[in-house]
């Protein structure tokens, strides 16, 4: 299995966030993380990435138990992350924003790097001495998603990409999930518009206040009364 | 004229002199949103450095090595010893309290602040310590442009502090270690969800910021010939005043305000009279935050959702 998370608890302070939580992403999966607000899926995420460290549990990379390593090393091993809200250096170019994704890459990689993520975005090549924080919304989302893909992830970490743009756009922005996915790619997507998710994922999990209250696959989770309820809160 | 010009030569020098502190000020500020009150200390030390290594060897009349070697050594000892220094206040004092309420380092500043002064008084003693530059380097071995006069010392200062500024502005644009810096200023936790080493790179801040004060501290003691415990404190107000006058975070801004409060010092002190230099300089400060309280250079924080 590529990444496992078994019986994870995470606290912030005193207080605790994740409760024992449970899930797995194989090889080249879309595997979609729903939940309401504040049920812990950016946290969820940061766990995997190494940013917050599990007072109890597991995190597995290929079977391998990384609960304590830091996150330049889970990066090493194929991790990557498009942040919430994108969290873009706004003051920096947009190709200084790409190299930020790589920094732990070889120098002679760089330019393959650019390459593969300037033809997924043709867009930032043409902007690419462009400050990140003048660009347009969908331009933004694009540097953060190639940003991540910059380190040749195995498995991408996405927190809702589609917050904050036009429709149009997030249609666009699935479409680009899609295409790295179908290229090998794992993906584990934190969304809160289920149905968008669903409809490009293979399997789901369903967050609520820290725990894992439903799971399976895309097709029944779009079918499911739990997930309905899941949302409305309990 | 010639007069004007005099001043403008003194006071760019000692804008030089009070860029490179507020350099390092500003860019510690930048990463860690602190305001490093003991910054002007480490100046203090870079000057004791320097009058310590012209008395092993030698002293400034009987030199048993070349002068621009012991400049060289006086300089790079100044640069790594400080700019340790800095790092080691980051590691033990700061670090613990990174994610303390900000008032916390704050308070720690003073802390350290005070504690460096009185460390250099038991370790250095109460008296001021002279350099004695004249018995090295010679008044009259500058150059003579009409009838203003740039004595080696002011060349020296202004050529190193012109080469330092380009160098740390390329450093910071355009390597690896920059660009990283400027991402941990940004946003410290998104520099580290991709790997950033954060740890490293603030102590990096610690090590250029800190160096920068020890070569302005040798610098300031061939200049002003004489060192003594408290002179950080002054010179580290004039450096956050310049900070903050530039904007504060900001590179070119920090070189500018050093710059303004040394030329509007010299002119203070040519024209008007010493006493109200630094009536006039905070007065400068005051103004600048009235009508401009990102600084001159500085922008306010662009935040987009
Ligand atoms: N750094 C932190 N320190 C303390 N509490 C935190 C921190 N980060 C998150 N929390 C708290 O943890 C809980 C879960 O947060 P998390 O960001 O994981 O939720 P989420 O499911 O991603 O929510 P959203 O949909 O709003 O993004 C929230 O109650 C939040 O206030
Ligand atoms: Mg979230």
């Amino acid at each position: 299995m590529l990444l496992s998370l078994d019986k994870v608890t995470t606290y912030y302070g005193q207080m605790r966030i994740l409760e024992g939580i449970s899930l797995q992403v194989g090889e080249g999966e879309l595997v979609c993380l729903l939940g309401g607000n504040a049920s812990g899926k950016s946290t969820t995420l940061k766990t995997v990435l190494g940013v917050v460290t599990p007072r109890s549990g597991r995190v597995l990379l290929d079977d391998k138990d990384v609960t304590g390593w830091p996150v330049p090393q889970r990066i090493a091993r194929g991790i990557a992350i498009v942040p919430e809200n994108r969290r873009l250096f706004g003051q920096m170019t947009v190709r200084e924003n790409l190299e930020m994704g790589a920094v732990l890459r070889h120098r002679e990689k760089l330019d393959d790097d650019f390459d593969r993520v300037h033809a997924l975005f043709p867009r930032l090549l043409e902007r690419r001495n462009q400050l990140a924080g003048t660009l347009s919304g969908g331009e933004q989302q694009m540097v953060a998603m190639g940003r991540a893909l910059m380190s040749r992830p195995r498995l991408l970490l996405m927190d809702e990409p589609s917050m904050g743009l036009s429709p149009a756009l997030v249609q666009q922005n699935f479409q680009i999930i899609s295409e790295v996915h179908q290229s090998g790619v794992a993906v584990l997507v934190v969304e809160q518009n289920a149905a968008m998710a669903l409809s490009i994922a293979d399997r789901g999990y369903v967050l609520s206040t820290g725990e894992i209250v439903l799971t399976g696959s895309a097709a029944e989770l779009l079918r499911s009364e739990d997930l309905k309820r899941a949302y409305l809160g309990r | 004229m010639s007069f004007f010009l005099q001043e403008l030569v003194n006071g760019v020098t000692t804008g030089a002199l009070y860029a490179l502190i507020a350099l390092g000020f500003s860019m510690v500020y930048g990463v860690l949103k602190l305001l490093n009150f003991a910054h002007g200390d480490l100046y203090m030390v870079g000057g004791y450095i320097g009058f310590f290594i012209i008395r092993w060897f030698g002293g400034a009349a009987k030199l048993f090595i070349p002068v621009p070697l012991l400049v060289t050594i006086m300089f790079v000892a100044a640069a790594v010893v400080v700019g340790g220094l800095g790092v080691a206040m980051e590691r033990f004092a700061y670090r613990p309290l990174r994610n303390a309420p900000r008032i916390a380092p704050l308070i720690t500043a003073i802390g350290i602040s005070f504690f460096l002064e009185n460390a250099a008084l038991l370790l250095f003693g109460a008296q001021y310590r002279v350099y004695n530059t004249p018995d090295f380097i010679s008044y009259s071995s500058g150059i003579q442009i009409g009838s203003v006069s740039i004595d080696s010392v002011q060349i020296m200062v202004l050529v190193m502090g012109l080469f330092i500024m380009i160098g740390l502005q390329q450093l910071i644009n355009r390597t690896k270690l920059g660009k990283q810096m400027r991402a941990v200023a940004a946003d410290r936790e998104a520099a580290e969800m991709f790997g950033i080493n954060v740890n490293f790179t603030i102590a990096a801040v610690f090590f250029l910021g800190s160096a920068l004060a020890g070569v302005a501290g040798v610098m300031a003691g061939l200049l002003f010939n004489t060192v003594y415990n408290t002179i950080g404190f002054l010179a580290g107000l004039k450096a956050f005043t310049a900070a903050v006058v530039g904007g504060i975070g900001s590179i070119p801004g920090a070189m500018l305000g050093g710059l303004m409060i040394g030329i509007a010092e010299s002119f203070i002190t040519g024209y008007i009279s010493s006493i109200y230099v630094d009536l006039i300089v905070f007065g400068i400060l005051i103004v600048v935050m009235l009508v401009r309280p990102t600084g001159l250079l500085g922008r306010a924080q662009l935040q987009k959702v």
